[in-house]
């Protein structure tokens, strides 16, 4: 193949693009370009050839589970939907309240390819006898939001929104709702509270929204990512989607690629392939011929996956059994150079902030973990710490009232589980192995290398840096050397000294 | 309102835009999603608008989509041809877009030394 084309690269050759297979080619601001790729023409077909039980048993037998990282089957949420008396009043709610730091695959597809969401809607609104949708997306996405509201004006013009679609009886509208940043509001019941103009709070479930959602009524609530796979389910039918993926999770996945890796990006490839295949063929590796130490998905809810897992099939099970989770897709590769004690404490700092403080466990607990986590990366942790903090992690998550609590707790836990050596070496060594850990580290300069340039002193910006009275042999200069009561180790001197003589440990 | 048909209709019209059928036809699009638009696709979009009208280019069509996926060669430009050639450039400025203009969509020579065949991806 011609190697001046995306298609001949090896970071392509391996994806499988379904969400994503429109981004990229068409213009999201003109509905005639995505009807020219087969747009409409699903909402088309369940409209007018298929009963609404029919489109739910479709995207049933395609094994679709919800890419928002929970992996429910979409057709049972969509069957649980149903029925009820004529005329009860229900909703089709898309979440695109992407909040997990590094993720933006659902800001890609609304940005790429605005319609597929929007027909899929549709399409959900015609199975469960719902006219009303609401697209839920954060405020932080203005170029969404505006491709979102232009697709919509479209689709209103073309009459595929509104009454009588395709002069089926059939009427469904949508309306987009600006999420004001707070990340508890991608949890389901936050955010359909967030939506009836309530401060985003979670609710106990059950009654789960199916049952009893916005308003009150039964509402179906799925991620940007599910529904654009739905159009294409229904053109070219479950069991070409059921044909990708592994036994019990089928379809593809899209990921956004970051951290220490040679190409950062969205991809999407079938379930099941290997973390080795998305790092080494599609990701080209570690830069720098570092070392790969672990791969985390699922941002501030998932874990990370080490080395000894890179062969395991990518799917919701796979992952689940090694205290992971598939979330949404953010997958972030560290290397040797990563400290898993400060992984863990960044997400959990994350969580700290966002919890929205109803619930005792997550608001009281998560705090506590993460003074843990403070008190071992300062140094002053001991060995009866970690058991503690594995007791309390265990608690949050099985108390919390919803997702962001019963989850905040596994990026401890996965890092305890798989680098617990790391997490020993900082309490007992009272050193960070990956040279992250500030509070940990000490810099200091080998005299017989220092030849006395005084370079480093300059750029101190505490003045820690001083002159000895020691000469090593066959220099003219006296070395240097470091206080360490006045070193903020910030790293300056190391930087500069062309010599090589300041060392990190 | 649109029927079934017209829908048909709209689809036999602008599939040959999207992916050129005729000799001669070029396609030019611009990655203008939030990650190529931070990385400074939207100067290279009106460069080429400018290039395209200036040169007088029959056939051309310039357009703005959303992410291809390689966000650190953003901003990425694909241009396509009848035949289904395509050819992605990345890491593009407005000076590198217009030689682009010039030399792939008037000449015909697609330049090579920005293509992504000249990456390690």
């Amino acid at each position: 193949m011609d190697n001046t084309s995306i298609l001949s690269t090896r970071f392509y050759g391996g994806q499988k693009r379904v969400a994503l297979r429109n981004c990229g080619i068409i213009d999201p601001e003109n509905i005639d370009e995505y009807i020219a790729v087969d747009g409409y023409q699903a909402l088309a077909k369940v409209l007018t050839q298929m009963t609404p039980q029919q489109v739910v048993d479709e995207i049933t037998k395609s094994g679709l589970r919800g890419r928002g990282g929970g992996g429910f089957p979409t057709g049972r949420k969509w069957q649980f939907a149903m029925g009820g008396e004529p005329g009860t009043q229900k909703y089709v709610v898309c979440n695109a309240d992407e909040g997990d730091p590094g993720a933006f695959m659902d800001r890609s597809v609304l940005e790429g390819d605005p319609h597929s969401v929007i027909e899929a809607m549709a399409i959900a609104g015609y199975a469960i006898g719902a006219s009303e949708g609401y697209i839920y997306v954060r405020a932080e996405y203005p170029v969404a939001i505006k491709r979102l509201e232009l697709a919509i004006k479209s689709a209103r013009e073309y009459g595929f929104l509104g009454k009588n679609i395709f002069g089926s009886g059939f009427n469904f509208d949508i309306q987009l709702r600006l999420g004001a940043g707070a990340f508890v509001c991608g949890e389901e019941t936050a955010l359909l509270t967030s939506i009836e103009g309530k401060r985003g709070e979670p609710r106990p479930r059950p009654p789960y929204p199916a049952v009893k959602g916005l308003f009150g009524c039964p509402t179906i609530i799925n991620n940007v990512e599910t529904l654009a796979c739905v159009a294409q389910i229904i053109n070219k039918g479950a069991d070409w989607f059921a044909s990708m993926g592994t036994e019990k999770s089928k379809g593809t996945k899209v990921f956004a690629l970051g951290g220490k890796i040679t190409n950062t990006g969205l991809i999407e490839v079938p379930m099941g392939t290997t973390l080795r295949e998305v790092i080494y063929d599609i990701g080209g590796g570690i830069p720098g011929g570092k070392q790969f130490k672990a791969a985390q998905t699922g941002g501030p809810s998932g874990g990370c996956i080490p080395k000894e897992h890179l062969d395991a099939p990518i799917d919701y099970e796979n992952l689940s059994a090694i205290g992971c989770i598939m979330g949404s897709g953010g997958m972030i590769v560290m290397d040797e150079d990563n400290c898993m004690v400060d992984i863990a404490k960044f997400f959990l700092g994350f969580t700290v902030d966002e919890s929205c403080g109803k619930c005792t466990p997550c608001r009281v607990g998560t705090k506590r973990m993460l003074e843990m986590l403070d008190k071992i990366t300062s140094g002053n942790g001991e060995m009866e710490d970690l058991k503690r903090l594995e007791e309390l992690a265990n608690y949050v998550k099985s108390c919390s009232l919803c997702g962001l609590g019963q989850t905040a707790p596994n990026p401890v836990l996965s890092t305890l589980r798989f680098f617990r050596d790391e997490y020993i070496a900082h309490i007992v060594e009272k050193r960070c192995p990956a040279g992250v850990c500030k509070d940990l580290l000490r810099f200091t300069i080998d005299r017989d290398k220092c030849i006395g340039c005084g370079m480093c002193s300059k750029v101190c910006p505490s003045n820690a840096i001083y002159v000895t009275d020691y000469t090593a042999p066959g220099r003219r200069k006296p070395s240097y050397a470091i206080d360490p009561e006045k070193c903020i180790k910030c790293g300056a001197c190391r930087d500069t000294c062309k010599f090589g003589a300041i060392e990190k440990k | 309102m649109k029927t079934i048909s017209d829908l048909n209709a709209i689809k036999a019209k602008v599939i040959d835009k999207i992916y050129p059928k005729n000799p001669g036809e070029k396609r030019i699009v611009i990655g203008l999603a939030t990650c190529g638009i931070s990385a400074g696709a939207q100067p290279v979009y009106d460069e080429i608008v400018k290039a395209v009208k200036e040169l007088g280019l029959d056939g051309v069509s310039v357009v703005a989509t959303g992410c291809v996926g390689i966000c650190q060669y953003e901003p990425i430009v694909e241009v396509f041809e009848s035949g289904g050639k395509r050819v992605t450039y990345v890491s593009m400025t407005p000076e590198k877009a217009r030689r682009v203009v010039q030399e792939h969509i008037a000449g015909g020579v697609p330049v090579l030394e920005y293509t992504v065949a000249n990456t390690k991806l």
